[in-house]
């Protein structure tokens, strides 16, 4: 019971400040002096203020869903809050779209983010001091610095080997399983050959690539006490068998959920109860996730259903008002160490729906 | 209250293994219960294949005399057995097998049972079977790799540590196919259709019981991804399904495949005036197995009498009713995915309105092609009479008895059959029977009159098997008599 009221009480301060936190990012975009011209230019045409009437995060209903598309078209300089306009930035890109990338300025906020990241695991979680392993995707990816700023945070140096999604992406657009496999191969030689000739403590992988080290090299046995991923889908199966079999039952698993535009979504440590099921929290409030009704996104749906991740990120550096992600997942209840929603088992929008009738056998 | 549901795991070197991903199958358990089945990720089965020399060393330990005796003793285990399923120490008997097979296939209870018994034949039948593969030698080849015939010595070397086969959920007897494997010493990973889990769990626990080593077996309901696991990373694989999938393996030597079987009858110029004698023959060549076997016929040419040949077999045909699942003499099967017959039926209509084909069972039966009846929905025997041989329906396949009549001059039937697993060729003209012996698009060659599902059981059927999974080294020694 008394577990309950402080939840309930952490909940409702965490709210909060969450709609102190959305009056200061919305005064700072929407201000001349500090805010940039991509969202001053937007207000200018806006038949409405969001200066004056932004007053909480629910207030952000009034933002129609932002179009990432913008992110393709929009030459990146326009989104320099005033406030740095004399600081150079870092030009970062999303995963693995083709033509066109979608861009992302940024100064600080990786360093923020994994900063926080760092600080939530515990020393022997990712052993201080230890060296860390990269292999996903580098080039123009916020992915690479951070995790590079999470290496060094703990003491530790980072290796890299690169992943490049948008070839894969089109090897299999392609047909060609063949070349994607090599080029998997090809990866995981490399990340091998690093983990023989080095002494590496800690890793960065996608799923799919820690899976397939593990099927050339027992991965505690190489001497990894920590493993980091992100990238794809996790059903809670594959939770288990990555946990069970692929790590051992030995190594220290952080799955987390994120990107380019939002930083990363630690997952709430698993517990008996969820039966290998994650459960993801949002870095709030430099970036909220609801889960929404995808025929109306200002309408979340109930506890424990599925509907659409709603990304709002709101930081000095960049602010991007309810993007619907090509995600969907279950919203879950705040916890103790996340007093906010969390989002539980992600995957692909609508993947359930595209089922199509399966051939004649 | 909690809903009573049977959990079919994931066999893992025999062992149960459940998964957190399921698929449900509904209330198709004769006790009421919901079938729900594990969903074994695509890593799992790698990772398994990674300590194969479990399967291979504990199948290898056993004579192949012992094995076969183990395969004959499984038949019997398998018609009548209650055989361990599910998770709790459940079991299953024949009814209990034969009424959640109907639920999840639509087979009629009759072709369930008589699929049965094709099945429990090969296993009894394992001696002969395993002679026709490797032309009568000894079963003891397998236990020390050498065999004798006459002067000549003859090493053979498996080319596989597995075998894996992604299986279809169309008829339970396809799974005839991988029974000698296990004898062959080779242990298999399965991955079953996603309809019929039920019949190579059954079989893998009838061996089991009769004493083959349970770590020969994987058995893993599966993604695409999975089966892509199976089939990549055991040496050898087979895999059945559509067009599609013949193109997307084609390029891998080391995986068979087995497409639209677009069997046939091919009336001989010498014997088309007496048709009504073979009648019976091409009948039974569409609508055995409600017509969802490979080696059903899906085409009859003939040289002549082709309004009557037609006619006669469209009459037949219709005659042959959907009846309720119990019903002894049930032929049709029902579809459990009712939208998947509709869009057959309207596949079938929309390609009648090309001119040079017409529906001639239409006019004999009571009623459309497409019905729900019985609780299910069925499609009816349905024979195209093709007065344009290219037309578009006069090589279609379809998973019920359809059948397309086609008339051709016997010179021209070879070439344009095209690649075909059963031919029943209706002739006595010697000539034209060495033509079609050397024929290279004929996978199975039935000379005579029979139905193109007339199974002899030590001739090979969709390959050798015991090719694929051996091949013969020069051998030669001067010091040492090896057999």
């Amino acid at each position: 019971m008394t577990q309950t009221i402080e939840l309930t009480s952490a909940v409702d301060a965490a709210k909060e400040a969450l709609d102190q936190y959305t009056r200061e990012m919305v005064q700072w975009h929407f201000s001349p002096e500090t805010g940039c011209p991509y969202w001053l230019d937007w207000a200018k045409q806006s038949d409405w203020n969001p200066l004056t009437e932004i007053n909480a995060f629910e207030d952000m209903m009034r933002f129609d869903n932002f179009d990432d598309e913008v992110l393709r078209d929009t030459d990146p300089a326009r989104f320099i809050p005033g406030a740095f306009k004399d600081r150079p930035y870092n030009v970062f890109e999303t995963g693995g779209t083709t033509g066109m990338p979608k861009q992302r300025i940024g100064w600080e906020d990786y360093k923020v983010d994994y900063s926080e990241f760092s600080d939530f695991y515990s020393d022997d979680f990712f052993p201080k001091g230890a060296n860390w392993l990269m292999v996903g995707p580098t080039g123009p990816r916020r992915l690479r610095l951070a995790i590079e700023h999470l290496a060094n945070e703990r003491g530790g140096a980072c290796y890299f080997i690169d992943l490049d999604p948008r070839w894969v992406k089109r090897l299999i657009r392609d047909g060609e399983y063949d070349m994607a496999r090599k080029y998997k191969e090809h990866v995981v030689e490399q990340a091998i050959t690093i983990m023989k000739g080095r002494s590496i403590g800690c890793m960065f992988t996608t799923p799919t690539i820690l899976e397939a080290i593990a099927e050339r090299t027992s991965i505690p046995q190489a001497g990894i006490k920590g493993v980091f991923v992100g990238g794809t889908t996790m059903t809670p199966q594959y939770v288990r068998f990555l946990t069970e079999e692929v790590l051992e039952g030995k190594v220290n698993f952080a799955p987390t959920y994120g990107n380019t535009l939002m930083g990363l979504a630690i997952s709430r440590p698993l517990s008996a109860d969820d039966n290998y099921s994650l459960t993801y929290y949002a870095p709030q409030p430099r970036a909220v996730l609801r889960i929404v009704d995808p025929k109306d996104s200002t309408k979340g749906v109930d506890y424990d259903t599925y509907g659409r991740v709603e990304l709002t990120t709101m930081t000095k550096e960049f602010f991007m008002p309810r993007f619907l992600e090509r995600d969907e997942a279950i919203r879950r209840q705040p916890c103790d160490l996340f007093p906010w929603d969390g989002v539980g088992d992600v995957r692909p929008f609508e993947s359930t729906k595209k089922k199509v009738i399966e051939g004649v056998y | 209250m909690k809903e009573n549901v049977s959990h079919l795991p994931v066999l893992r070197f025999g062992e149960a293994y459940k998964s957190l991903d399921t698929n449900d199958l509904g209330s198709v358990l004769r006790s009421g219960a919901r079938l729900e089945v594990s969903v074994a990720n695509a890593g799992i089965i790698r990772r398994d294949k990674l300590s194969i020399e479990r399967g291979r060393a504990a199948i290898a330990a056993i004579p192949a005399d012992t094995l076969l005796g183990y395969a004959e003793k499984a038949a019997d285990l398998y018609l009548d057995g209650e055989l361990p399923f599910g998770m709790d120490g459940e079991t299953q008997s024949v009814a209990d097998y034969v009424t959640a097979l109907s639920e999840l296939t639509g087979l009629p209870h009759s072709l369930c049972r008589s699929n049965m018994f094709k099945v429990a034949a090969a296993l009894k039948n394992i001696r002969a079977v395993l002679a026709g593969l490797t032309r009568g030698l000894p079963a003891k080849l397998f236990d020390d790799g050498f065999a004798r015939l006459g002067d000549i010595d003859m090493n053979f070397y498996p080319t596989a540590d597995s075998l894996g086969v992604t299986l279809p959920s169309n008829s339970p007897g396809v799974n005839s196919l991988w029974l000698p494997v296990l004898v062959m010493k080779t242990p298999v990973f399965l991955k079953p259709g996603r309809e019929d889990p039920l019949t190579p769990y059954r079989i893998i626990q009838a061996m089991i019981q009769a004493g083959f080593p349970k770590e020969a077996f994987g058995f893993y309901p599966t993604t695409h991804d999975g089966g892509d696991a199976i089939l990549l990373s055991c040496g050898r694989g087979i895999v059945f399904g559509s067009d599609a999938t013949v193109k997307k393996y084609a390029k891998y030597d080391n995986i068979q495949v087995h497409g639209s079987g677009r069997s046939k009858v091919l009336v001989g110029a010498d014997l088309a005036a007496d048709w009504e004698k073979h009648l019976d023959i091409m009948v039974e060549s569409v609508s055995a197995n409600g017509g969802r076997s490979c080696i059903n016929a899906s085409s009859v040419m003939v040289p002549s009498h082709f309004e009557e040949i037609s006619n006669a077999m469209a009459k037949k045909l219709a005659a042959i009713e959907p009846r309720a699942r119990d019903d002894e003499d049930a032929l049709l099967c029902g579809f459990a995915n009712a939208d998947f017959a509709k869009a057959m039926d309207e596949a079938i209509d929309e390609e009648l309105k090309t001119p040079g084909a017409v529906d001639l069972t239409a006019k004999y039966r009571d009623g459309s092609r497409l019905v729900e009846i019985h609780g299910q929905t069925f499609l009816r025997p349905t024979l195209i009479a093709c007065s344009d041989p290219s037309h578009p329906l006069a090589n279609t396949e379809y998973m019920f008895p359809f059948v397309s009549v086609v008339e051709r001059p016997q010179s021209e039937m070879l070439d344009a059959i095209g690649s075909t697993l059963v031919v029943s060729a209706v002739t006595e003209d010697e000539s034209w029977m060495r033509e079609l012996m050397g024929s290279p698009d004929i996978d199975r060659l039935n000379l005579g009159s029979v139905p193109t599902n007339w199974v002899q059981w030590e001739q090979p059927h969709e390959g050798n098997l015991f090719e694929f999974l051996y091949r013969r080294r020069a051998i030669q020694s001067k010091a040492l008599q090896i057999a």
